[in-house]
């Protein structure tokens, strides 16, 4: 947002910034997640029961991990694009927004990390 | 700088001035599922998957949090705001493409996806309940 002339300023940095980008982002982890979440609730439903043996085992072997790893990722992923559409609309001082939108990119980053690792090292052996 | 000369620029106006109708509805639950989701989902799920990774006596913990009344719930209404974020969502993807704008066929989908939801919420606890 210079001080160039309004069409300088759309061509440099629509109010959107990258949009397209960003919607098809939104768009792309949402089919993930339409496809991943079924298949979690399917899942609940079809184990046995939910209790740590049944679901432990379940989840270490190699499709159910790596479709958790998978889900964590895109629900994540697609979160953090939401809730960046919510912190744009509704924090309207630069850098108060600023300042929401980094947090965010940190607890999604985190959480994202914390429960590929968790799938992993259930997946890996670690109570087997 | 950001504002400049947009100072005296109408405003778009807001919720006080439109009747309301099921679109406003559908739109604003998916704005608020979605982001109950992303905040209680993705918590109740990073604990799940960190107790189970913990071992059986975090996970013991976890199952106890989850079946108080409290923890039916949260789990309760996190499927329930799923069911419905992804029944509205459907109907985003429907309307991407540039289809489903026709008023009476709008107002029929925008009615439609929160019933559809809690009709997908209510089966799936019915199955899990009942196996």
């Amino acid at each position: 947002m210079g001080n160039g002339t309004s069409i300088g300023r759309v061509r440099g940095l629509g109010s959107a910034k990258s949009g397209t980008h960003h919607w098809l982002l939104q768009r792309f982890t949402a089919i993930g997640n339409l496809l991943l979440l079924l298949w979690l609730a399917a899942s609940i439903v079809l184990l046995p029961d939910l209790s740590y043996a049944s679901v432990a085992d379940w989840l270490a072997t190699p499709v159910p991990a790596v479709a958790m790893i998978l889900l964590v990722v895109s629900s994540f992923w697609h979160a953090r694009l939401g809730m960046q559409v919510m912190v744009e609309d509704y924090v309207h001082e630069h850098a108060n927004k600023f300042a929401c939108i980094a947090a965010l990119n940190l607890v999604a980053f985190a959480g994202a990390a914390f429960g590929v690792f968790c799938v992993v090292r259930l997946a890996l052996g670690a109570h087997a | 700088m950001a504002n400049a000369g947009t100072s005296n620029r109408p405003l778009s106006p807001h919720l006080q001035i439109w009747r309301w109708g099921p679109h406003m509805f559908v739109s604003i639950m998916h704005r608020v599922t979605g982001n109950g989701l992303a905040v209680a989902g993705l918590g109740v799920l990073l604990w799940w998957l960190g107790a189970l990774a913990s071992g059986p006596k975090a996970y013991e913990t976890f199952a106890w949090a989850m079946t108080t009344p409290i923890g039916y719930i949260v789990l309760v209404g996190i499927s329930w705001a799923f069911f419905t974020h992804m029944m509205s969502g459907l109907r985003h993807f429907v309307l991407d493409v540039g289809a489903g704008f026709e008023l009476k066929s709008n107002k029929v989908w925008s009615i439609l996806s929160p019933v559809l939801g809690v009709l997908a919420t209510a089966a799936f606890w019915a199955l899990l309940l009942l196996r």
